[in-house]
């Protein structure tokens, strides 16, 4: 890799970091409602596998902890945030939020809340990028917890069935909530899981963010190349609570310490300064110009925005312009038995 | 016009459209190499091949999801779920997701889905398989519900709701799907809105959706042999309702029996009582009354279902009682 893009790469996790702590702060001066999952510690998965797909092109869909997702697949961060602030600027327009994050003019086809929905919904994208022939594949982001759920097993078996070019990334963070993984999976290593519906599967670091492309590397020439669905684990560690109410008592201040040592960021950034890339006064200067990026373009534009008409309320429910020919009116009279 | 079944004219929708637009697919349990457990699909599998005719595993969650994913991305599915009851392990997907996206991404995804099920007691089939629930699905905005009572709205539903932008439910019925009818040898579409007055009258509105339609229209003939001319309106949608045609018709009769097969509570005829009290209260002469099925899960015997589900003397019944002539 260029030492261009690598710069451009410890920028764009820089960028993240800062992204979910301003929107952090916001949330604290209470400018964005509603839950607010934060990504901060996990970036490198992310980052590193979307690195590896074709944005834009191919499709990506996750859950709830939705922003960082979004943003690497080319959502534009000021309407990302004007979403959190519920602006009608916002990607959603203001109906979704934080959790509701969509693009589908690059292929980020949404965050969801429902633990495991995308699931199905990404083996869908799959079918129809494979019915049309195209060279796109799915990419669907979830946690360690979703794999508890039904759609799981459900949507491994028919994507390995149908041979659909999806590729499932599974953020082990070890925890669903509060809820650490031993206390609720019977199989510790997430990847294991997937033997039984004849997918490939690996499970690697997910703080690295050279180890996440490599991996990612192979699983998408896998999928893309038309052998199916491919599952992979990353091991990594969310450094915040689970959304913004979470005092984090099910989890030892030791093990968070531990943790903070294998931040992404600073993993790749001691990288790149030991490989005389980059030097302590250039990562400053990057720090600098996300700050002043995230102040003046994004948070601006999200504050300045106006909010969605409250006549407007009803747009969006349906198709607003339906045909006629399809939805009527009905002519009385046309009657028949 | 031809003469078809209820099954021959969804299999000549799908057929039509499957031909029409290469984005529709069919999928659901047993639709292929099978035929589909009421027909509705037979032949299909073999003159548009596996990858359009999708026989899925017994997944209603995950594969009604894959359609709506599918959807998302530009497909047109047509989703068969067996029975109704069945619907119910679907119900995350297509609630929690399909009738949601449009709305919560602003109007940027949308999932033109079509969702086909049966949903009405056939005979004996006891209580897990004789659920119907339309009055779940009506009560969840971002879905179109609709009701074909026959071949032709069957047909022409259909084909209206895999064109259209939004994710229909189609409610079917197990004891119809033999019923004939005319359809128009033409390609036609049926709108998915708009209630129908099936059969005009002036002395009472007897109004049903789906197979009560024909328990009303079975009254009604009574009615005449008695010298009382019943309307019958079948809502045809169940989502939207079309206010405007209850009201004309309770305007005229200022009478109204509502019949329909599931149980009362928050029900259909619950709703449509609203609307005609929201609507045109001051023209009604006599207390609206419900017929409906009782208060207990379908039971097996066929003296109990018979008593558990109502049929056209009940509805009789009804019109008489609101008629003053009991
Ligand atoms: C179907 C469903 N059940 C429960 C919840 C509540 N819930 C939200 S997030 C979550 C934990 C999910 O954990 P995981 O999949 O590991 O993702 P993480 O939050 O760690 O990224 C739970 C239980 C939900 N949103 N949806
Ligand atoms: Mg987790």
């Amino acid at each position: 890799m260029k030492a261009d893009d690598q710069k451009r790469l410890l920028r764009e996790m820089i960028f993240y970091r800062r992204f979910e702590e301003r929107s952090f702060e916001a949330y604290m001066e209470r400018k964005i409602g509603g839950f607010l999952h934060l990504y901060s510690g996990q970036e490198a998965v992310a980052t590193g596998v979307l690195e590896k797909a074709r944005c834009g092109h191919d499709y990506v869909i996750t859950g709830y902890r939705d922003h960082v997702h979004a943003l690497k697949a080319g959502a534009p961060p000021r309407e990302v945030m004007a979403e959190l602030y519920g602006k009608v600027t916002g990607s959603s327009r203001g109906r979704g939020g934080s959790m509701h994050i969509f693009d589908p003019s690059v292929n980020f086809m949404g965050g969801y809340a429902l633990v495991g929905q995308p699931f199905p919904l990404a083996a869908g994208l799959a079918l129809a990028a494979k019915h049309k022939g195209t060279d796109q594949i799915a990419i669907c982001f979830l946690g360690d917890g979703a794999n508890n759920q039904g759609t799981f097993h459900e949507t491994l078996n028919m994507a390995s069935l149908w041979k659909l070019p999806v590729l499932f990334v599974c953020e082990n963070n070890l925890y669903a909530i509060g809820t650490r993984i031993d206390r609720s999976s019977a199989v510790i290593d997430q990847y294991k899981r997937v033997g039984a519906y004849n997918i490939p599967s690996s499970q690697h670091d997910g703080q690295d963010i050279d180890v996440v492309m490599a991996a990612a590397r192979t699983a998408i020439d896998h999928v893309r190349g038309g052998s199916g669905p491919y599952f992979i684990e990353f091991m990594t560690y969310r450094q915040r609570g689970h959304s913004m109410s979470d005092s984090n008592a099910y989890r030892s201040k030791e093990e968070e310490r531990q943790w903070a040592e294998r931040d992404p960021i600073k993993i790749y950034g001691d990288r790149l300064k030991k490989a005389g890339i980059l030097t302590d006064k250039d990562i400053a200067d990057l720090e600098k110009s996300v700050l002043d990026e995230i102040e003046n373009e994004v948070v601006r534009f999200a504050e300045e925005s106006p909010e969605p008409r409250v006549e407007d309320l009803n747009k969006y429910c349906l198709d607003d312009q339906p045909n006629p020919q399809w939805i009527g009116p009905l002519v009385q009279g046309d009657q028949h038995g | 016009m031809a003469d078809m079944a209820y099954w021959e004219a969804i299999r000549r929708a799908h057929d039509e459209e499957l031909a029409h637009d290469r984005m529709v697919i069919a999928m659901g349990e047993d639709i292929g190499v099978a035929g589909g457990t009421y027909k509705a699909t037979s032949g299909l599998y073999q003159k548009y091949g596996a990858e359009r005719i999708i026989d899925t595993p017994i997944s209603e969650n995950s594969y009604t999801g894959i359609g709506i994913g599918a959807s998302m991305a530009g497909l047109r599915p047509i989703i068969e779920i067996m029975s109704i009851n069945f619907a119910l392990l679907a119900l995350d997907t297509l609630i929690n997701a399909a009738a949601k996206i449009r709305y919560m991404s602003g109007g940027r995804a949308s999932c033109p889905i079509v969702m086909r099920t049966p949903g009405g007691t056939a005979h004996q089939l006891a209580a897990q398989h004789s659920a119907r629930l339309a009055r779940m699905f009506m009560s969840t905005p971002g879905l179109r519900v609709v009701t074909p009572r026959g071949p032709l709205d069957a047909y022409g539903m259909l084909k209206s709701a895999v064109r259209c932008n939004d994710p229909v439910i189609i409610i079917e019925h197990e004891s119809m799907y033999n019923m004939r009818g005319e359809v128009p040898d033409e390609e036609s579409f049926r709108p998915l809105e708009g209630a129908e007055i099936v059969r005009a009258g002036t002395d009472v509105t007897l109004i049903g959706y789906n197979y009560s339609v024909h328990l009303c229209l079975a009254a009604a003939d009574k009615l005449a042999s008695m010298g009382l001319s019943a309307e019958v309106l079948d809502l045809r949608a169940l989502r939207p309702i079309d206010r405007d045609t209850i009201r004309r018709s309770v305007e005229k009769t200022h009478k109204v029996v509502i019949a329909e097969e599931d149980e009362a509570a928050v029900g259909v005829g619950a709703e449509i009582i609203s609307v005609i009290i929201e609507e045109c209260f001051f023209a009604l002469d006599a207390q609206p009354v419900r017929v409906h099925a009782a208060d207990v899960p379908v039971p097996y015997n066929r003296l109990l279902e018979k008593a558990a589900i109502p049929n056209a003397d009940d509805v009789l019944a009804a019109a008489l009682k609101v008629l003053g002539r009991v």
